[in-house]
């Protein structure tokens, strides 16, 4: 231990290292600078491609051109998806809470490689930089889509290369931040701590490290196939060449559809820990839960091919991939179950991060079972590539894991910048985004069954009035998330000043360390005795 | 703030990306093994174009590499550091060898006018051009990560030499030993599939 013993009140905010100001965070190795460093840079993408979002339903509120045209239309729902997908969602909660939080909930003063969590945040934005390039050099903006489906995404005349290596990058970032967390819960958790002491949301984190270690090298290599086909015409999925354009659909989705559980794995994870705190009940089926978990990081790498059930497969497969993409619900179903047992005659304290877990609740419901109806075969021919699919996604990774991240970020608000947020305006910016979201993607439920493509700037007249609704909905949905955004940034700064440690009432390892945590979060490694969710003192207490 | 030394943390964290990389390669071969199947005949023709006495022989000499990096490690535990760096200059020279080999075979079949794209290829029909293309592609690969290693063996080599590496921290030098005997485990999956099978 250091001997000054008087830097040992100040926070990781405050602290003074090797290098000043701007430098002192794009050079710091600690986790939880880090974790900021990513929060900003995805507030910002986010807001981008929230506003190109935002532009397309506008686009949509009636038929024929009305803001934009169709390649406008093409490459703003590509870069959409690719800043959604890549820059958002998949790092998303791991990048953030995972980098801020896990090595506090385990019992650490940092992740196992410091130096390498720094680098991969600078791989992420190299990453974003080569991205951006796409939008402005070569040929113009990518018009593939986010999927980059051979064999169009080597004919078009798009600048689809840098796209393409940009994500290439960003995957590495993904791998080394997998290979950090699955080392630190195996080496760096407090003396005590066994496996199943571990709280949940780390629990989820180490199966979503496996997850991008094991899938993210597929990806990897099938962008560069991809670039190899562009550049050299190497021909693997080039009909023309004797390729076979179904192959690429295979590789990307070996990645892509376990790369969903990357996205709401850890999602599953923060509502598995604001749901006890705010019930005030230890959870229920703790050991289900994780099991749950780990069972879908296995079971999501083999339903890769419910993605092309109108790509041409056989029968038998076709019969396979169904079956188990029915199975991997069952995990996600258990895990609602045990959600809705914990709160079953809890002592519920409403407060923002509850509201976010109720709704998730809801809308992951919503988002799960309308998965079920894709998953089935005769359904999914009928609802292919219709906004149905649109809608379905948007529930579970924006619904799911946005609505997570909404409320992890109003759960650890206080703990991370040692100020609090107004409580009043959250709940209003979540009222708002809660109705604005509904009424925005529900309707697509309905556009979809009636047979409205995804994907297209143009519809028939007879989808109007829904899309009307649905384009009401996302300018609802957005002024809902410039209250909440506003009113964080606002607190951030100068919101009202606490140090209080435990503001909810957690009991996990973050509530006991200093707000804002010291450098080394703990003045000592604590020694853990007891499950994570243990609430039977808050129980006696009032039943005496 | 005290420096935090977890030798098995490091070595645990490089197996994964050991992992990582086996995977990047295990699509490679699943698509090697879809076009082998679609086209057999085409791809045992082709695969008698390659050389095999060149193949061979760096087939023998990475293993020899692997042997040296092995032995490098046994000579810095125990702390014969000169020992250490001849070893280690054996397998840099021996990773240089194995590139120069490369770069006359890749030649070759550049002078017959096989490469991704080509006229002569696209004479020859699917099979043939899936063929190359796959051989380029995967010994391309495999090369870089033989070129990473080059860099890998100079810059340990460097700290071996400034005392960095020693006798009771050498995770750097184990660590780089793991990753090439990857390279060298993958050599040795690539070798047969493109050069023997026929």
């Amino acid at each position: 231990m250091s001997d000054n013993t008087n830097h040992k009140e100040v926070s990781y905010l405050e602290y003074q290292g090797k290098y000043r100001g701007i430098l002192g965070w794009i050079l710091s190795t600690d986790h939880k600078r880090i974790g900021l460093l990513y929060l900003y840079t995805m507030l910002l993408f986010f807001s981008i491609a929230a506003i190109l979002g935002l532009l397309m339903k506008t686009q949509l509120i009636a038929p024929g051109e009305t803001i934009m045209g169709p390649q406008t239309y093409n490459s703003f729902f590509t870069l959409h998806g690719i800043i959604m997908i890549f820059i958002i969602v998949v790092p998303g909660l791991p990048a953030v809470f995972g980098n801020f939080f896990l090595p506090i909930m385990i019992g650490a003063k940092d992740v196992a490689f410091p130096r390498i969590n720094l680098l991969s945040w600078w791989l992420y934005i190299i990453g974003i930089l080569i991205v951006l390039t796409s939008q402005f050099t070569g040929g113009g903006p990518p018009d593939t889509g986010w999927t980059f489906y051979a064999p169009y995404s080597f004919q078009t005349p798009t600048n689809v290369l840098p796209a393409v290596f940009g994500a290439f990058v960003m995957g590495f970032s993904s791998i080394l931040t997998g290979i950090n967390f699955v080392v630190t819960i195996h080496r760096m958790r407090a003396p005590g701590m066994k496996w199943l002491r571990m709280p949940l949301f780390p629990w989820t984190l180490y199966g979503t490290a496996w997850i991008q270690i094991l899938a993210t090298p597929v990806i990897g290599i099938t962008l560069m196939l991809i670039i190899a086909e562009r550049m050299l015409g190497i021909g693997f999925f080039d009909p023309a060449l004797g390729g076979d354009p179904i192959l690429y659909q295979h590789l990307f989705w070996i990645y892509s559809h376990p790369a969903v559980y990357i996205m709401i794995l850890p999602a599953m994870g923060v509502i598995s820990e604001i749901i006890p705190v705010f019930s005030r009940k230890s959870i229920f089926g703790y050991r289900a839960i994780v099991l749950s978990t780990m069972a879908i990081a296995f079971v999501g790498y083999f339903v890769w091919g419910h993605h092309m059930f109108t790509s041409g497969m056989s029968g038998r497969a076709l019969f396979t991939f169904s079956f188990l993409t029915f199975l991997v619900a069952i995990p996600s179903a258990i895990k609602v179950f045990n959600w809705v047992a914990t709160m079953h005659k809890g002592s519920l304290h409403l407060h923002t991060p509850f509201f976010w877990a109720l709704s998730f609740l809801f809308v992951f419901m919503i988002g799960g079972l309308t998965g079920l109806v894709l998953g089935a075969l005769a359904t999914n021919v009928h609802l292919h590539d219709t906004h149905f699919v649109v809608a379905h996604f948007h529930f579970i990774v924006f619904g799911g894991t946005g609505f997570a991240f909404m409320g992890a970020v109003h759960y650890w608000f206080p703990k991370m910048f040692g100020r609090m947020y107004d409580a009043n305006w959250a709940n209003l910016g979540w009222g708002i985004f809660f109705i604005g979201f509904l009424s925005l993607y529900l309707p697509m439920f309905f556009l979809g069954m009636s047979g409205m493509p995804r994907r297209y700037y143009d519809y028939l007249p007879e989808f109007h009035g829904m899309n009307i609704l649905s384009s009401m909905g996302a300018w609802v949905m957005i002024s809902g998330i410039l209250i909440i955004f506003a009113n964080l940034i606002r607190s951030a700064r100068s919101g009202p000043k606490t140090t209080e440690k435990n503001p909810w009432g957690g009991k996990t390892l973050e509530w006991q360390v200093d707000t804002p945590p010291t450098l080394e979060n703990f003045d000592e490694i604590p020694a853990v005795d007891k499950t994570p969710y243990d609430y039977r003192d808050y129980a006696e207490n009032t039943n005496s | 703030m005290t420096i935090h030394r977890d030798d098995l943390a490091d070595k645990f964290g490089m197996w994964l990306f050991i992992f990582t990389e086996l995977l990047l390669f295990g699509m490679l071969f699943v698509v090697y093994a879809v076009y082998r199947s679609m086209h057999p005949e085409a791809f045992r023709i082709a695969g008698e174009e390659l050389d095999v006495a060149l193949g061979t022989i760096n087939t023998v000499i990475l293993l020899i590499s692997s042997a040296t990096v092995a032995m490098s490690i046994t000579a810095i535990q125990k702390g014969d550091k000169k020992r250490c760096l001849q070893l280690l200059s054996i397998t840099l020279l021996i990773a240089v060898i194995f590139m120069v080999n490369k770069y006359f075979e890749w030649g070759a079949k550049f002078e017959y006018g096989f490469y991704p794209g080509s006229d002569a290829l696209a004479e020859l029909g699917h099979g043939t051009i899936l063929f190359f293309g796959l051989y380029f592609f995967m010994t391309g690969i495999h090369a870089l990560h033989i070129l990473i290693g080059i860099g890998l063996f100079i810059y340990v080599m460097l700290q071996v030499k400034k005392n960095k590496i020693h006798q009771t921290d050498y995770i750097w030098l184990e660590n780089t030993g793991l990753y090439w005997h990857l390279v060298d485990l993958i050599w040795i999956f690539l070798f047969p599939l493109f050069y023997l099978i026929h």
